[in-house]
Parts: structure tokens; C-alpha cells; sequence
């Protein structure tokens, strides 16, 4: 007994660390339910599925449920909108939390019709009783009714009884942002709002010695001009003559540079120190590896987030004091970072979320949001906008960072994997606001009192960063997986869409069809033979029933076939993918199949659009796009240098669900991004015996290969 | 000074200098928020607007050089209340994530349609090839277009 008041029960997803159910919903008088999601909309369609978990467990139509956008002041603290966790975290404490709202309704319901719990049925909103008499919610509710702590102690409804989970209610906001009703931070318009912009170093780390400030003050529209250590911005009446101070700015600065950046070649992580950590390892006696040994190295190049909006916030600062409106992931993390690089106290900062387009990650939104407050604080009073412009996106967004594998492997005598090997080299994958000690907030590093940068780091195994999913799903009786992780990156780093999981799926599956040759079997049939789980091996039969698959059939030449498969995460959304490619002065992809199972799909729709999209993202990342760099700079300033794939080059993607109600729903953005690079690697070396093993497959790297 | 424009059939009288973006003059000025930024350089159609029939990335373009011409926006085509068939189309096929892309691809395809209502799916890919989706829509997209392209021609 004395234990049991120390540590409270586990309560399921986000409500475990906001338990209070008030912070998540109102169910009020005017037959209206709000809901308080911390987590935010980026493109993802998280909003109708969370309304639909709510609309479900509280018996209510959708059209009565009403979104509140996070912000700092009122939300639950979801940490950050990532890694694909919305669902588990968010969704979950919905679920919990609307059904034991919902059992306080019936409460109310059952001792105002003086009748027992079992007698009430509900239909949106409307309770009644089997033996005659109805109240609705909007008439028994009050402030009260929610102001308790959530006990998770109302089971869910069972996924027999769902009729809006696993549906497809159209999403309310495509209708606004089809017909161009003001949808996104960037098209706030607050009275009196400035137009503010930042004029950036030529390379990172450089440090300002002289502007002339003057000239640029005078400018037409000019509100103010900042200066402050090396940091240097400008606020203006209009857009257009932020963006002309700016340049002008630009012009006159001088700077010392000191950036050294690293040959552009993935492999120079391989010369850099490493922290060496054996992740996985398996022995088992009783296997002899008597047959071949093959070894390879595989690489993907830094990777740039190059969301289609750049980074855009709006601040006013009203006697030190702070809102902000950001498209941040992470608002309460970046409000505990903001706060001390303007030197205020955190409640001194509210932050708003409001939508940009879709980010796939830690892009420049976080850094951006400092640029309007320390611009806003430059013109107090009046609310400033800053946008970037699109080469200071390009320039200045952390990446993904560039990586390298070396694997080694041999079969046994059966003609199976005995023994594995798999080295990851990586720099860290996150640098998100708030994983401190230091700042992840650029600027701030460049102001006249800098804040300490932070180091870049991983996520903690099991979901981990540059070792996410490094560890294979497959059976071997002895394994070795080895992550080097190297410190200071060179050129900034962060998250970006399955974090390390695309080059180490990339990796993993790319060997198991050299193997799979190695053993003269076919890919597929190699894949279930090391395979017990059954859900993967049942994604991988449908896709290949729904391409057609024949066993051991070798592409024509220009023409071919490959497979690529992952459980994200070894934990979350399984895929498989079978792409078809086709070589001509380039690689063309012209179709490619999809079989993937999320466990219980909340909104079926949303699901098949996030797997369209995340293999169209896919293929374009393995195809076309690398940061690029020389020695001093990162030197990427326009679609130009960074070209994405194309409505002329996009491919046929074909999906199937396999739905599993019964079981916990799990996220399904980032799962494709290494099955689909691995499909079009094995299907480039069944097409023509052309193995890419480095991430993307340029014509260059295509006609070098052939040679 | 002195340059009058024509946005969406209404006159408006440009009060910024002569060099500016016309998109800044459609977004600030005239309130057209769905005319959006996204390179500045005519690179990936986010600002795209129709000028006499043509479709035109607005970044790209001082105000002075279509003074006395007349410019349609996506405001200009429809309402989330009336909208036009290609904004129908995209709600039917929910051919959005986060939809940034969407208004200046509708005005591609708005453009094209109104030239080639028998437009096939090269030439929908061909009209859209100044048009990036960053998010991998691309497929609902064409279907969008597509099922526009046979209401239009009823």
C-alpha cells in the first residue's frame, strides 16, 4: 500500500504526461465539441483522422467537432509533431480521453432520467433511455463536467462497433486551400504588419566586420535595420523592400569565413573520428557459414528537407513580450529555446501554431520564428512577418545527414544467411530546439552574446536516428550491427523523414538480393525464407501478387523488377514495394506497387495518401537529389541546383491496405523512403545487372556502372 | 507611377514601385493570398496566375510590364462556396496534403484546359511541368485534372 500513492499508473499516448481532461476536449452547451490536439497539422491529414477517434468515441457527428490549433498557452505539451508518433501518442489519448467522456455524459444522463447506465444509448450527442426520455450532452454539459484527472478506466469502444475509424471523411481544409482562402503562416495579415528579412553570412560560422548600416536605413520603406553581433536584419513597410534592403545589406557586408566543408563524397565520414557502439549482436554456435562471403558499401549524400514554402513566422514584441506565430513541430520546445536567446522569461513568449506546407522534418521553421521575434523586436509595437527567401532555404535548413554502410555477410550451408555484419557511419540525426544543453536556434548562434551551440545527436534505440532500423527484421542465427556515430557536423544536420532508416533499409534490402543471387534463389522466396513474422511476410506475398510476380524472371535488358521491404522502425507501419524501372539516358521509374499494414487504419483515405506520397517523395530522393557543396559553402540556391522529381517523371503508384482493426493503430508516414529505394536499386540490377549501390542513381553514376 | 492592372475583373491602381514582383502587388495589395511565394525566380509555380489566357509564374514578373492587362488569380475562379470544376475536382479527389502547391497548379491546369479541353494526360504533365509538388501528390493531382477536364466539357 505505501507504494502506491508514488508513482501514478501509466495513462495511454500524450494523456500520460496531460492528464487533465479539460486540456483535451470541451463538449459545449451550443452542441459543439472542441478539441485540443498538441500535435499539428503538415500535410499529413492528422486532424481528420484525431477528429475521427473523437467523433467515434463520443457518439457525435464530425460536422460538431472543432479543431484548436496548439499554442503554448492552452494546449496539451505534445512535444514534437515527428517520427510518425501522432497517431500513438495523440490519437490514443483521444481515444481514452472521449470515452470517459463520453461515461460522465451517461452519468449525468442516467440520474437526471432516473435510469441505470445500461438502459442509455447515445446518437450524436442525443442520450436515451430504452424505456422512453432523451437529454442531449449540449444540456447536461458544464465547465465541470471535464475539469478532473483523465483514468484511462473507460475501455474504448471495440473496433467492431467503429463506423467512423477506418473511414474516409474528406478533409475540412482542402476546400479552403484549393480556393485560396488565406490558409498558412504566410498569409497572416495582422494590422500594421512589417515585412522583416535576415541578410545571411556567405558561409556558416563567418563573422561580420564592418556594414554600412546608414545607407540601408535610408532606403525606401526602411523601418529598421538590425545589427547585432553577426547577425544582421531589416524590417520594412512592404515585402519588396525587406527583400531589396536586404540584398543591399548583402552587398555591403564584410565577412571573415571560416568554413571548412568536406570533400563531396560521403566516404570522408569514414577518415573522422566516431563514437563505436555494437547495437545488436546474436551468436549462435551451431551454424557454420561454409558458403560465399560477399561484402559491399553503400552511401546516400546529404539530403535537404526543400519544403515548397520557405520558412515563414510572424511575431510582435509588446513591452518584452512575445507572440509568435510558427509552423514550428515542436512549439513548446521552441518557446524554451526562444526564450533565453531573447532573454526572457518563458512565459514572456506565447506561441501559436499555424500550417506552412509540408516540411518532412526539422526544417528552417524553428530558426525562422527567432528571426521574427528578434526583428519584432526591432520595431515594437507592430507585428512583423518574415519569410525566407528561397536560396536562404536551400543555404541554411539543417539536412539529413550523409552516410555510409559496409556490410559483410555468408551463407550457410543451406544456402540461407548464416552470419551478418552492418557498419552504420553517420553524423547525428536530430538537432531539434530543446535537446540541449545549448541552442539549436541558428541565429543565435551569431548574435553579439551567441548562444552555445547544441550538439547534434540520435534519437535513443529502439526507434534510434542514424541507426533507425539498422538493425534487419530478417532471422539470422549470428549478427553484428555496429553504428559510428561522428560529432560536429560539418554542414548542420537534423531530421528529416525516417531519419538514418532510408540508406540503412536502402542497405539491408540492396544485400539481400546480392545474396539472394549469391544463393541462387529469388529475392522474394530468400526474403520469407530468413522472415517468421507473419504480417511482414504477408505484405510481401500481396505485393508481389499485385505486380504479378514470377519467380526468377530477369528484366530484359532496359526493363526489370525489384523489391524492397521494412517495418519502420522494427516496430510501426510495414511495407513493401516492388518498383519497375527503366533505363534509358536516365533511370525512369513508370510504376511502382505498394502493400503496407499500420495495424487499425484511422482514416483509410489519409493512410493511402500518405504512402502515394512518401513513394513519389521516395523516388525523387533516390534518383536526383544530394545537397550541394564546395569546400566553403553550401552552394544550392534554387530549384536549378536542386532539382525534385517532376510531373513528367512522376511514376503509376498502385496501394494496397491491409487493414488489421484488432490491432493498435501506428503511424504511416515515414515507412516507404528505404523500401523504395532498395525496389529500384534490385530492380536496376534485374533490369541490366547494373548494381547502384550509392544513393542517387545519377546518369553519371548510371553510365559510370555500365561501363 | 500611375500603372492600373485589372485583378480578377476589378480595377486597381499599383502604388508600389514599378520593379516590384507582381506578386507581392497580388498578395499585399490586392489581398489574393492564394497567389503564393515559393522560389521567386519562376521555378516552381506556387504564384501562378492567367494573363490574357496564359498562365504566368507572378514572382517573376515587374507590375510595370502587364500595366493595363488583366489578371485572374484563384481567387478569381472560384469560392470554397462556387468553386470552379478543377477546385471541385481536387476536393473529390482529395488532392491535397498540404496543399501548397494546389492553387498554382489549378491555374496551370486552368490555362490549359481552357486552350485544349481535350487535353491528354501527356498534356496535363506537359502544363504542370513548371509545377512542383513537394509532397508526392502528384497522382491525385492528374486524376484531378482529368475528372475537371470531362466536367468542363459537358
Amino acid at each position: 500500500m505505501a507504494n502506491a500513492t508514488t508513482t501514478p499508473r501509466r495513462l495511454p499516448g500524450s494523456l500520460d504526461t496531460n492528464r487533465s481532461l479539460a486540456t483535451w476536449l470541451s463538449i459545449n452547451r451550443d452542441g459543439t465539441v472542441d478539441m485540443r490536439p498538441g500535435k499539428i497539422e503538415i500535410g499529413q491529414g492528422i486532424l481528420s483522422a484525431l477528429t475521427q477517434i473523437v467523433a467515434e468515441e463520443l457518439d457525435v457527428n464530425l460536422e460538431r467537432i472543432r479543431v484548436v490549433t496548439a499554442d503554448t498557452a492552452q494546449s496539451p505539451n505534445e512535444g514534437t509533431t515527428s517520427g510518425s508518433r501522432s497517431i500513438e501518442e495523440s490519437g490514443m489519448a483521444f481515444r481514452y480521453a472521449a470515452a470517459e467522456a463520453r461515461e460522465l455524459l451517461l452519468a449525468r444522463a442516467g440520474a437526471k432520467l432516473g435510469v441505470s447506465l445500461e438502459q442509455l444509448s447515445v446518437s450524436d450527442g442525443t442520450i436515451t433511455s430504452r424505456g422512453g426520455g432523451s437529454v442531449t450532452y449540449w444540456d447536461i454539459t458544464d465547465e465541470s463536467l471535464l475539469q478532473r484527472e483523465a483514468t484511462a478506466e473507460t475501455a474504448p469502444k471495440s473496433h467492431t462497433l467503429h463506423k467512423i475509424v477506418g473511414g474516409s471523411a474528406p478533409r475540412a481544409d482542402i476546400p479552403r486551400k484549393v480556393t485560396g482562402v488565406p490558409s498558412y503562416v504566410q498569409d497572416m495579415d495582422l494590422p500594421g504588419l512589417l515585412h522583416g528579412r535576415v541578410s545571411r553570412p556567405p558561409s556558416a560560422g563567418a563573422q561580420l566586420l564592418n556594414v554600412d548600416l546608414d545607407e540601408v536605413r535610408a532606403m525606401p520603406g526602411v523601418v529598421a535595420v538590425l545589427r547585432d553581433g553577426s547577425y544582421l536584419g531589416v524590417v520594412a513597410e512592404r515585402e519588396e523592400q525587406a527583400i531589396r534592403a536586404q540584398r543591399r545589406l548583402a552587398r555591403s557586408a564584410k565577412w571573415r569565413t571560416v568554413a571548412q566543408l568536406p570533400e563531396f563524397d560521403p566516404r570522408y565520414l569514414l577518415k573522422l573520428p566516431a563514437k563505436t557502439e555494437v547495437i545488436s549482436e546474436k551468436k549462435d554456435a551451431n551454424t557454420t557459414a561454409s558458403g560465399a562471403t560477399l561484402e559491399a558499401e553503400y552511401s546516400r549524400h546529404f539530403l535537404a528537407h526543400a519544403a515548397l514554402a520557405p520558412s515563414c513566422a510572424v511575431a510582435v514584441c509588446n513591452g518584452g513580450k512575445f507572440t509568435v506565430w510558427s509552423h514550428s513541430q515542436g512549439i513548446y520546445l521552441l518557446r524554451d529555446e526562444m526564450a533565453p536567446a531573447l532573454g526572457v522569461a518563458l512565459e514572456d513568449v506565447v506561441i501559436h501554431h499555424m500550417e506552412s506546407a509540408g516540411c518532412y522534418g526539422h526544417n528552417g521553421a524553428d530558426d525562422v520564428a527567432l528571426d521574427a521575434a528578434l526583428l519584432a523586436r526591432a520595431a515594437p509595437g507592430r507585428p512583423v512577418r518574415v519569410q525566407w527567401m528561397r536560396d536562404e532555404e536551400f543555404m541554411w535548413e539543417p539536412v539529413s545527414s550523409a552516410m555510409v554502410v559496409k556490410t559483410r555477410a555468408t551463407l550457410g550451408k543451406d544456402g540461407n544467411i548464416a552470419s551478418w555484419h552492418f557498419d552504420v557511419w553517420s553524423h547525428g540525426h536530430s538537432s531539434r530546439p530543446g535537446r540541449g544543453p545549448g541552442s539549436n536556434l541558428m541565429s543565435s548562434w551569431y548574435l553579439e552574446k551567441p548562444m552555445q551551440r547544441a550538439q547534434t545527436g540520435n534519437p535513443p534505440l529502439p526507434g534510434g536516428g542514424s541507426h533507425r532500423n539498422a538493425i534487419p527484421i530478417y532471422d539470422y542465427p549470428n549478427q553484428r550491427v555496429t553504428n559510428h556515430l561522428i560529432a560536429n557536423p560539418p554542414i548542420r544536420t537534423s531530421s528529416l523523414r525516417g531519419l538514418g532508416s532510408q540508406t540503412n533499409v536502402f542497405a539491408i534490402e540492396s544485400f539481400m538480393d546480392e545474396l539472394a543471387l549469391a544463393a541462387n534463389v529469388d529475392p522474394i522466396e530468400f526474403r520469407l525464407r530468413h522472415l517468421k513474422d507473419a504480417r511482414a511476410r504477408a505484405v510481401i506475398e500481396k505485393v508481389a501478387a499485385m505486380a504479378g510476380w514470377k519467380a526468377n524472371q530477369k528484366g530484359d535488358g532496359v526493363r526489370g523488377r525489384g523489391i524492397g521491404f521494412a517495418r519502420y522502425k522494427n516496430a510501426a507501419a510495414y511495407v513493401a514495394i516492388i518498383a519497375e524501372v527503366e533505363l534509358a539516358e536516365d533511370v525512369r521509374v513508370p510504376k511502382l506497387w505498394c502493400a503496407f499494414d499500420v495495424g487499425q487504419a484511422i482514416h483509410t483515405d489519409g493512410v493511402i495518401n500518405q504512402m502515394e506520397g512518401g513513394i513519389i517523395q521516395a523516388v525523387s530522393f533516390t534518383l536526383k537529389e544530394a545537397v550541394k557543396y564546395d569546400r566553403e559553402h553550401i552552394t544550392q540556391k534554387s530549384w536549378d541546383d536542386y532539382p525534385i522529381l517532376s510531373f513528367t517523371e512522376v511514376p503509376e503508384v498502385e496501394v494496397a491496405l491491409i487493414n488489421r482493426p484488432e490491432l493498435p493503430p501506428v503511424g504511416a508516414g515515414e515507412g516507404t523512403q528505404g523500401p523504395v529505394s532498395a525496389a529500384i536499386g534490385n530492380a536496376l540490377f534485374n533490369a541490366a545487372n547494373v548494381r547502384l549501390r550509392d544513393i542517387p542513381f545519377t546518369r553519371d553514376r548510371l553510365i559510370a556502372a555500365i561501363a | 507611377m500611375g500603372i492600373s492592372i485589372t485583378i480578377n475583373g476589378r480595377p486597381h491602381a499599383v502604388t508600389a514601385s514599378d520593379e516590384t514582383p507582381l506578386l507581392y502587388v497580388l498578395r499585399n495589395d490586392a489581398g489574393c493570398k492564394g497567389v503564393r511565394y515559393g522560389c521567386g525566380a519562376g521555378q516552381c509555380g506556387t504564384c501562378m496566375v492567367i494573363i490574357d489566357g496564359k498562365p504566368v509564374q507572378s514572382c517573376d514578373v515587374p507590375v510595370s510590364a502587364v500595366a493595363g492587362k488583366s489578371i485572374t488569380t484563384i481567387e478569381g475562379i472560384g469560392s470554397a462556396d462556387h468553386p470552379h470544376p478543377l477546385q471541385r475536382a481536387f476536393v473529390e479527389e482529395q488532392a491535397a496534403q498540404c496543399g501548397y502547391c494546389a492553387t498554382g497548379i489549378i491555374m496551370s491546369a486552368k490555362a490549359l484546359l481552357d486552350a485544349n479541353p481535350n487535353a491528354n494526360d501527356a498534356d496535363i504533365r506537359g502544363a504542370l511541368s513548371k509545377n512542383l509538388c513537394r509532397c508526392g501528390t502528384h497522382q491525385r493531382i492528374l486524376r484531378a485534372v482529368k475528372r475537371a477536364a470531362i466536367e468542363m466539357r459537358k
